[in-house]
């Protein structure tokens, strides 16, 4: 290099840190989660308190085990509308696996897996091979595996939910992965924290520092450039769709070794939540631009609001419409955001 | 320039009598063309001339339906972009070439991420990549300030560089430029025309498609003038003046009309 780079890079540092931080995907779901946590600390006395922090951690982690893989979709270009129902279907198959075949649970849990992933990779190829909206082929998706869900389990267990598999060979320790606490410093902890922070760590190592996040921001940034040069754009969508379902195996697992039974018509709904928590964490609905560590503020900003409310003793009607203001705000920050990006010239 | 020309195998690139159709529609009939090493080869013609067929053809994009198409001398039919690239066949898109939200460095190597470490450890060679495109863009001229930035904020003049520069930077022997001025004012258009004759002096055989005769007869080496999908002349540079090469584009009657106008545009000014 020339002597020239140097003084380039030191015409940078009076402003390059601000620029660097108000570029930042996060920026704005940390500066809200910041407010939210303070607003609550004042009007809801129990809110600081350690007990209180463990039950917004897990109620964020719920939601935040299946924010990272949409998020990851969403800056991939794509939705996935069917992530809700999925979660249930897993934890359907797992349970009535085992149930039907008296098989050590975890032999239903794998079963689980692999019809999990089959339905991510169902809607991958679907989206890639007949090039429809996201929104269709994953609305299709989820009003088939609602159906299923229902429909399944009335045909073999009579009633709506599954039967009990506590009592089974192997339920103990699967309980232990997907459901059980931990106390950490005299406070205790889902282990659902754990399986949050380590896939929201996994997914910003693979976003920033492999090929396949490279490929991740190129195929929902620009789908015919990464094409042009040479990324296999397919295969990424294919993969996501597949993280997410690997995401709603987790989910649906914890969801059955935590209630034991499963209800058949859960999960409808929480795709948007999902998503929600996605959006306020700085991710674009038109792809090419987020972060999985956003989508984790957008989901402990979930937690918190949906927490704070019952401690504040309100009434949790109010939630909702907290919610949907949040995601406006949000909504408007990142276009913002993307307008300065994108301003060329 | 023309001392390669002289020896006819030494072409990086030929087309010969290639013709493309869609369905019965004929999209291209009997272009022939070459391109050398260390030469710039002009493809010139309007809208609908077949230039975008035939740049797809070149790039693997699609497939030649009669004809010969050699590379280096070996008759060759490509199954795919990436297939073209593996020959060493750059392609610059007029809009595809960036993805406009992500940084400089990112873009650079999109698609060829040079990685480190081994089994889950294996990354990103951010380091790398980022040394790396600030001085190939230095070497190019290009002073960025900060490679982290949106590709989407440098001005339009200068993604051009930035995708020539990634092409030459990996080993790229025929580059192929698709209208890379046409969206551009005429200060940027040099600078342009400037990184693509920077990009014949690395030794690099280049196609650059336009439908401005007199961008084309700046870098020129040599120019294929297309019409309605067919050949409508094939000059070297040193048979053919501007004048002659802009007549021939305009072609036959509607030159007199063009000329006229052109002449009383000059003395108007004057």
């Amino acid at each position: 290099m020339t002597a020239t780079a140097p003084e380039a890079d030191e015409r940078l540092v009076g402003q390059g840190h601000v620029r660097r931080l108000l570029g930042r995907p996060e920026l704005g779901a940390v500066v809200g989660a910041a407010a939210v946590f303070v607003f609550f600390s004042v009007v809801a006395e129990p809110f600081l308190q350690a007990s209180s922090l463990s039950t917004v951690l897990y109620a964020s982690s719920t939601i935040g085990i299946m924010a990272v893989p949409v998020a990851l979709l969403m800056i991939g270009g794509e939705f996935d509308l069917s992530a809700g129902v999925m979660v249930t279907t897993s934890a359907l198959v797992s349970s009535m696996f085992s149930y039907q075949m008296t098989a050590n649970v975890w032999v239903g849990v794998g079963v689980s897996l692999l019809v999990t992933l089959a339905v991510g990779f169902f809607n991958g190829f679907m989206l890639t091979r007949t090039k429809l909206p996201s929104f269709i082929i994953t609305l299709g998706t989820f009003l088939m595996l609602t159906g299923l869900n229902l429909g399944f389990t009335k045909l073999i267990s009579g009633t709506v939910s599954t039967k009990t598999i506590g009592d089974m060979e192997g339920f103990d320790s699967a309980r232990t992965l997907f459901a059980s606490h931990l106390t950490i410093g005299g406070v205790d902890l889902q282990v659902t924290i754990l399986w949050w922070l380590g896939l929201v760590a996994l997914a910003t190592w693979i976003l920033l520092r492999t090929r396949a996040g490279n490929w991740i921001f190129a195929v929902g940034g620009g789908a015919d450039a990464a094409r042009a040069v040479g990324v296999p754009v397919n295969k990424t969508k294919i993969g996501l769709y597949m993280a997410v379902a690997f995401c709603a195996w987790i989910s649906g697992q914890h969801l059955l070794m935590s209630y034991d039974v499963v209800q058949s018509g859960e999960g409808v709904g929480n795709e948007f939540l999902y998503i929600i928590a996605a959006v306020i964490g700085g991710c674009l609905m038109t792809g090419g631009y987020g972060s999985a560590i956003g989508s984790a503020v957008g989901a402990f900003i979930f937690g918190m609001t949906s927490k704070g409310i019952v401690y504040a003793q309100w009434n949790p009607d109010w939630f909702k419409f907290f919610l949907g203001a949040m995601l406006l705000l949000a909504t408007l920050l990142n276009a913002w955001v993307r307008k300065r990006a994108e301003a060329s010239k | 320039m023309n001392d390669d020309a002289a020896n006819d195998d030494a072409a990086l690139v030929r087309l010969t009598d290639v013709s493309k159709f869609y369905g019965n529609i004929r999209a291209l009939e009997g272009v022939s063309l070459e391109v050398h090493a260390g030469e710039i080869t002009c493809v010139l013609g309007d809208n609908g001339a077949g230039k975008s067929t035939l740049i797809k053809i070149i790039a693997g994009l699609h497939q030649h339906d009669a004809g010969t198409f050699a590379i280096d001398g070996e008759e060759t039919r490509l199954a795919s972009p990436r297939e073209a690239l593996d020959r060493g066949i750059a392609t610059v898109y007029q809009d595809l070439a960036v993805v406009p939200l992500m940084p400089v460095w990112r873009n650079f190597f999109l698609g060829s991420e040079p990685t480190t470490g081994a089994g889950p450890f294996k990354r990103l060679d951010v380091r790398k990549m980022r040394e790396t495109t600030r001085a190939e863009l230095l070497r190019m001229g290009i002073d960025l300030r900060d490679v982290d930035q949106p590709i989407g904020t440098l001005s339009g003049g200068e993604r051009q560089c930035v995708a020539i520069a990634r092409a030459v930077y990996f080993g790229a022997k025929v580059l192929v430029l698709d209208e890379p001025t046409a969206a551009l004012g005429v200060k940027q258009s040099g600078v342009v025309l400037k990184y693509v004759a920077a990009a014949r002096d690395a030794g690099l055989g280049v196609v650059l498609i336009t439908h401005n005769p007199h961008h084309a007869y700046l870098v020129g080496d040599r120019f294929v003038l297309l019409k309605r999908g067919a050949m409508a002349g094939s000059h070297a540079k040193s048979e053919i003046a501007l004048d002659e090469l802009t007549r021939q584009m305009a072609g036959g009657s509607e030159l007199d009309q063009l000329s006229h106008e052109l002449e009383r545009a000059t003395s108007g000014e004057g």
